[in-house]
């Protein structure tokens, strides 16, 4: 089995931490793992993204090829659209609802949506409120995890709260907590 | 040993540990800066500052290879260029403990202002390269590298691409080797005519061992795979990984990651297919000598030839599309899309400074700014738009300088700290023995802010320097950028704009994501001094 996953946003969204969040479970689960990133300049408040393949065989290229991901988990609802040409035509957009807007010429709103929706798998809601009522306000990349938690398949919601505990033990039992209630909301809401 | 999940920069970090490193000598630069973090964070007995620039990095490493002990260099491809005279000069006087140069290269540009190729270097210098296609590779050439250069007593480049650098994979790891002892070497490595013929000489002498090296290291192999012999692939470093994500075992493929070019395996390969397919990232340096090995009638294909793209970096899909592989079917790219730029920090001291400075040029029509490398080059883009010019470490000062002795007033540079002691220092002291009519902004963040907040090197020293090469006490002013200081900074700079000479203006305020980080530090050594 192999699941090739694209991570998205706008650098600060903390896409990164779903990344590692992923990589320990994989790590755990003794599945073979690549994981590309951008780093430096493109972090400041440009559009990053990280491609993650996880496989239960060896996996040769670092970089997804076109068609061949199976899920794009985004943090932003345009940056979702910007890998377009890497879905698979069976994968699923999974994306917060929630424009991040720091440039001029953001599109127009109502078309952006359309277009999301006229796409035959998308699942999107806005994590922010959800990270809210879940009294965590900056956990919203742990409810966008939640999310997508069902179509990353090779690896269980329970491994993934394995790990969400593990990478965040040593910020203490509290922050632990608040991740676990903000993920596993996110699971509920997509139920 | 032991699996590890390691970004390729880190892979090669503990791979130096591991190899009986002494000493880490870098300047920041993505995609290398986290190799160094990663031995800074990991191994306090290894000595790991940062150095003022890649030459000043080179030439220490020099000198604790001088003195039998194994050092790393590190930095980003365009740092080669810094370091260049210590570099090639350290192939003629060759090494004593090992030395290996590690150049991480940026095909595509992601942070970078060209994409030229570390292993013309190599070639340049006559000294071999190796060029890992993955994390367990980077880890493991380490320890082969210094290995090597001990051996031929020259230093070796290590050199990667951006993909590799920041990608991660599970890697296997060995224990660390004891650190070579002190062991002065005897031999002088004085440069001068009559010594450097000599010594060129036994370069050249090395070259075959180079090349007996290349042809049998484990590093460089041959697989066969398609009986159709219609077609061999030189697949070099991660060029590899894209060749058998597309083809896997069915294709004749030469993987080369170990420099000079192995020329009989080369020839057998073209010997035993029709035409050969080379695959690197970066620019088409293998390719062009494989032309020249395999003669005028012997069909090379790659980046010269169109079959791959000339510029960017590889991937899987041009990879396959060179294979002559279906590709197929995806989604169409989105409509409603638009560029997300990288921009300053909400709240940054540079979005002062630009404030300030396009508020004060508009007054001046036919001012230009010049600009140089770090975070606030992006006052580039919009909104400021600032700047004529980004060029190359320091060329902000020596440009507004030769612009200004053209007659272009008023002529302004803008510089930051740890761009100001990587070299611009002595272009400030070239323009101060000319008097020349600039205007210099040292715009000060405590920091080195684009590769993630490392040491500057001159920080809190700044005045100092600037008095020390002779800027007039009254043309050097200090000011706090924040946006009610305005009236202040507008005035000195209009002042400074009129006096005739070399001013320098230094905005200083700490950068808003090391403050950050800071204070959370400050926050939780409180909380743990109050347990």
């Amino acid at each position: 089995m192999k699941k090739d996953i694209i991570l998205c946003g706008v650098g600060g969204q903390g896409i990164l931490s779903i990344a590692t969040i992923i990589g320990e479970a994989a790590t755990k689960a003794g599945l073979y793992l690549k994981q590309a990133e951008v780093h430096g300049m493109s972090q400041r408040g440009g559009d990053v993204q990280s491609n993650l393949r996880l496989s239960t065989d060896p996996i040769w290229s670092d970089l997804i090829p076109e068609g061949k991901a199976d899920v794009v988990i985004s943090m932003e609802p345009m940056e979702s659209l910007r890998y377009l040409p890497y879905l698979a035509k069976t994968g699923t957009i999974v994306t917060s609802s929630k424009p991040f807007i720091n440039i001029p010429n953001y599109p127009d709103e109502s078309t952006l949506q359309a277009e999301l929706d006229n796409l035959p798998s998308v699942v999107k809601l806005d994590i922010d409120s959800v990270a809210k009522d879940a009294g965590n306000p900056r956990g919203a990349n742990m409810v966008l995890l939640g999310m997508a938690a069902p179509y990353i398949e090779i690896l269980t919601v329970e491994q993934l709260r394995k790990a969400i505990s593990v990478i965040f033990a040593r910020k203490g039992e509290a922050i632990v907590e608040s991740n676990l209630k903000a993920f596993d909301m996110g699971v509920e809401a997509t139920k | 040993m032991e699996k590890r999940l390691l970004l390729g920069d880190e892979a090669i970090a503990l791979g130096a540990i591991h190899a009986g490193l002494s000493g880490v000598y870098a300047y920041p630069g993505t995609p290398s800066t986290e190799i160094t973090e990663f031995i800074q964070s990991n191994a306090k007995e290894i000595r790991s500052r940062w150095c003022t620039n890649e030459k000043t990095a080179m030439e220490a490493a020099l000198g604790m290879s001088f003195a039998g002990k194994r050092a790393l260099v590190c930095m980003k491809h365009v740092g080669m260029n810094v370091c260049a005279d210590a570099f090639v000069n350290s192939a003629i006087t060759g090494v004593n403990g090992g030395i290996v140069v590690l150049a991480a290269d940026d095909p595509s540009m992601h942070s970078s202002q060209n994409e030229q190729d570390s292993r013309f270097y190599a070639k340049f210098a006559m000294v071999p390269a190796l060029e890992p296609s993955n994390q367990q590779e980077a880890y493991d050439m380490m320890a082969s590298a210094f290995n090597l250069s001990e051996a031929l007593r020259e230093p070796v480049v290590l050199r990667i691409v951006t993909r590799l650098a920041h990608s991660r994979a599970a890697v296997t790891v060995g224990n660390q080797k004891p650190q070579n002892p002190l062991n002065v070497s005897n031999e002088r490595w004085v440069l001068l005519p009559g010594i450097a013929r000599k010594r060129y000489a036994d370069l050249i002498s090395k070259q075959p061992a180079m090349l007996e090296a290349s042809e049998t290291s484990i590093y460089n192999k041959t697989e066969h795979g398609d009986e159709s012999k219609k077609l061999g692939i030189i697949a070099c470093g991660i060029g590899y990984n894209y060749v058998k994500e597309a083809i896997g075992d069915k294709a004749n493929i030469l993987k080369i990651s170990q420099y000079p070019l192995p020329v009989e395996a080369i020839k057998k390969l073209a010997s035993e297919n029709e035409a050969i397919l080379v695959v690197e990232d970066g620019q088409p340096v293998v390719e062009e000598q494989v032309a020249g090995i395999l003669g005028a009638g012997y069909p090379v294909k790659g980046r010269l030839t169109g079959d791959l793209p000339r510029q960017g970096e590889l991937n899987p899909d041009s990879v396959a599309k060179a294979l002559g592989l279906p590709y197929g079917p995806v989604f169409e790219p989105a409509k409603n899309l638009a560029g997300r730029p990288p921009q300053l920090c909400q709240g940054c001291g540079h979005r002062d400074v630009y404030t300030a400075l396009n508020q004060v040029a508009a007054e001046y029509p036919d001012h230009r700014i010049f600009g140089d490398i770090g975070c606030y080059t992006l006052g580039a883009l919009p909104p400021f738009q600032a700047l004529a010019s980004c060029v190359d470490m320091g060329a902000s000062i020596t440009m507004a300088k030769g612009a200004a002795d053209a007659g272009l007033f008023p002529s302004i540079a803008v510089i930051g700290d740890s761009t100001f002691t990587h070299s611009g220092m002595t272009g400030l002291l070239d323009a101060v023995n000319d008097k020349s009519n600039i205007t210099v902004i040292i715009s000060d963040n405590l920091t080195t802010g684009m590769t993630g907040g490392q040491d500057s090197a001159g920080t809190s020293k700044y005045e100092a320097i600037c008095l020390g090469l002779g800027v007039e006490p009254e043309h050097l002013h200090v000011v706090v950028p924040l946006p009610k200081n305005m009236p202040e900074i507008t005035r000195i700079l209009r002042e400074e704009i009129e006096y005739n000479g070399v001013s320098v203006i230094i905005p200083r305020r700490e950068c808003i994501q090391t403050a950050a980080r800071h204070a959370r530090e400050r926050r939780i050594k409180n909380e743990e001094e109050k347990k």
